[in-house]
């Protein structure tokens, strides 16, 4: 799950890193008020995707008629698909200098990585990329957590010793979102020290396993109904589906994520583009073949759908009754072209040319075949 | 010969009553894998698919000199099956378990430091096959046939799809390996690979990646220090979005590999031909 701005502040001042005053509005008044409160605010456009800053959705207000006007402009705009529900309005910080502090999943070490640079801020990736060793790593033991001595070394390799005192233990007030919360990222992004010494998160990101949720149903209570994401996304998954919407106009059904990747491959280089991703998983069963269907059906962008199935323990045959009468429950009329193979391929594919469905040899035909019944 | 998994393999099944770990054990009998018991706590002394059912693996290695194991446990208790196991003495622990929590698997692989005999594949895989002996997890054997091409993957379905696809024209499999599609995984590609490189008896090998991390990079730099292997190699999801990134922490730390693109790059560089769809994989090893 991936959280806004000010739900990782929440979650991450619960455990004790220091946050700088600030509120939540959902509408401009709200902004006015909050400005009136806490002087001069940042109103900061609350999505769960980076980039915000350039996308015009943090603005500065001395006043409160500027946090007023800020908010209107801010609230509904969009930030690379998402709608922006909220804005947070947040005190001005007195910054002395911007460090950066994050960990993440290192999926080749297999393990933690925590990260720490003095040279904090949105260019960190441009850092990472031409000066690396300007970015201290320490990948600490999973069962105990990082020791002091080793948050000390890193605070020294980051060019950053002089502050150790006060970073050994924000560091492992942030580490507790590991063990605590599942995070397999998060991120003080600039995590801003002022000119009275203090350190205070500027920004902060957090995203949390979702194999882990049944750990912290807190969370997705709490977080989970802020966001407006894509209704198509926000159905499959009421349907337990693994969906992704794309912006191409042919639906895509497949088993297995490998094979419905590989599907959405062929599609593009038939001269098609897919309107989603939908993995229905190895037993590709009838009422989640309906479930589906029925999503995609949902986007009126579909003008044709393509599912690519391959059955290794599901039999053809059931796959293809499956289909035929989803299809029929739906009332779908779109063009549907059906790539079946595996397990009683033959009957499978017969019970769908007797349903006046088009069947294809293969995945490469069953792309090509979509594309032009598409066009 | 094939790799990892061989005639004298005895295996256990961890989590064998429940509907999964039941019916695929069925299934391995079928494939003629060596079951020789299951694991599950409070149902020891008690016997299921004609094997005797164990409360602990420890038990289960003592009374049957179980060497191997097949993890069919739900997610929130299948990291601590995979330590029994490694605890017990177990070689080769084969995890189909979906949806372990990521943190959980950190430390198992931390765990697993402590016991270098103990191989782990997946989690999230559909375990592997060795056509004629036997099979541990899901791979349905139906499709498969004995011969000299060494399969590595991390996906399912594309898996059985190009094994049926190499059974039709002709072309038999050695072993077929899927790693699984987790962030946290045991077996690597580059594992996988050394374990083929060293089997006389495969002189094909197909390797099936995905777009994320970079072990095919890292097959690759293996494969480019030469090999005696005929090595074709796919990778799914080229045309896939990009996630949308909240933070900079994954990119500082993946920088500009994991796409499709330097995946295949990486290949063509170690001499290694990448077919672009599944069909030209068969294509690719059946050529010369």
């Amino acid at each position: 799950m991936k959280l806004l701005e000010y739900q990782a502040k929440e979650v991450l001042s619960a455990l004790g890193v220091p946050i700088p005053p600030g509120r939540v509005a959902r509408t401009p008044e709200e902004a006015a008020a909050a400005a009136s409160d806490l002087g001069p605010v940042a109103v900061k456009a609350q999505v769960p995707v980076g980039g915000r800053g350039k996308a015009g959705g943090i603005k500065l207000a001395g006043t409160p008629d500027e946090a007023r006007l800020a908010a209107e402009q801010i609230i509904g705009m969009d930030i690379k698909g998402f709608r922006v529900p909220l804005v947070y309005c947040e005190g001005a910080l007195d910054i002395g200098q911007e460090v950066y502090l994050g960990f993440t999943v290192d999926r080749d070490a297999r393990a933690n990585v925590l990260m720490l640079s003095a040279k904090g801020g949105m260019e960190i990736e441009q850092v990472a990329e031409e000066s690396p060793e300007a970015i201290a790593r320490l990948y600490p033991n999973p069962w105990r957590g990082p020791l002091d001595f080793e948050l000390n070394q890193l605070a020294w390799e980051a060019g950053l010793g002089q502050q150790a005192r006060a970073l050994v233990p924000l560091v492992k007030k942030l580490y507790r979102a590991i063990t605590e919360y599942d995070a397999v990222t998060a991120e003080i992004n600039p995590l801003v020290i002022t000119r009275q010494g203090e350190l205070v998160a500027g920004d902060a990101k957090l995203e949390t396993d979702e194999n882990a949720a049944f750990r912290h149903r807190d969370l997705e209570e709490r977080y989970g109904d802020v966001l407006e994401g894509d209704p198509y996304e926000m159905e499959a998954k009421k349907r337990n589906l693994t969906y992704v919407s794309l912006d191409g106009e042919i639906g895509i059904i497949g088993n297995g994520a490998g094979l419905c990747m590989g599907t959405l491959d062929l599609v593009q280089r038939a001269g098609g583009r897919a309107a989603n991703f939908c993995d229905i998983g190895g037993g590709a069963k009838a009422e989640v073949v309906e479930n589906a269907l029925a999503v995609i059906l949902m986007n009126p962008k579909v003008r044709g759908v393509l599912m690519n199935v391959f059955g290794g323990i599901t039999r053809g045959d059931e796959v293809a009754r499956g289909l035929v009468q989803a299809r029929d429950s739906l009332g779908m009329s779109l063009p549907l072209v059906v790539r079946l193979s595996g397990t009683n391929q033959e009957e499978g594919r017969a019970i769908l040319e007797q349903n006046g469905v088009a069947p294809a040899a293969s995945g490469w035909e069953a792309a090509q075949k979509i594309v032009e019944l598409t066009r | 010969m094939a790799i990892l998994l061989h005639s004298g393999t005895r295996v256990i099944v961890q989590g064998i009553t429940g509907r999964e770990g039941s019916f695929h054990a069925q299934q391995m009998q079928l494939a003629g894998t060596g079951l020789v018991g299951g694991v599950n706590p409070g149902k020891g002394g008690t016997t299921h698919l004609e094997v005797p059912i164990f409360n602990t693996v420890a038990e289960a290695v003592r009374e049957t000199g179980a060497n191997a194991t097949g993890i069919f446990v739900p997610p929130p208790f299948a990291a601590d099956a995979i330590m029994e196991a490694a605890a017990a003495g177990i070689g080769l622990i084969v995890t189909i378990t979906e949806g372990i929590p990521i943190q959980d698997m950190i430390k198992v692989k931390d765990f697993l430091k402590g016991f270098p005999e103990a191989c782990l594949l997946g989690p999230n895989c559909p375990g592997l096959l060795t056509p004629g002996v036997g099979k541990i997890g899901i791979i349905p054997q139906r499709f498969a046939s004995p011969g000299p091409v060494g399969i590595v993957s991390r996906s399912g379905t594309l898996t059985y799809e190009t094994m049926a696809a190499l059974t039709d024209v002709g072309m038999g499999q050695s072993t077929i390996v899927g790693i699984g599609g987790d962030p946290v995984l045991g077996l690597s590609f580059s594992d996988a690979i050394q374990l083929f490189e060293s089997d006389p008896e495969t002189t094909h090998l197909a390797v099936i990646g995905e777009i994320g991390g970079s072990d095919e990079e890292r097959a690759a730099e293996l494969l480019a220090s030469g090999t005696r292997l005929r090595v074709v190699a796919f990778i799914s999801g080229r045309t896939a979005p990009e996630g949308k990134r909240m933070g900079h922490a994954g990119a500082i730390v993946s920088g500009n590999r994991g796409t499709a693109k330097t995946k295949e790059e990486a290949f063509r560089r170690a001499g290694v031909a990448v077919a672009e769809t599944t069909d030209e994989i068969v294509e690719l090893l059946t050529k010369s």
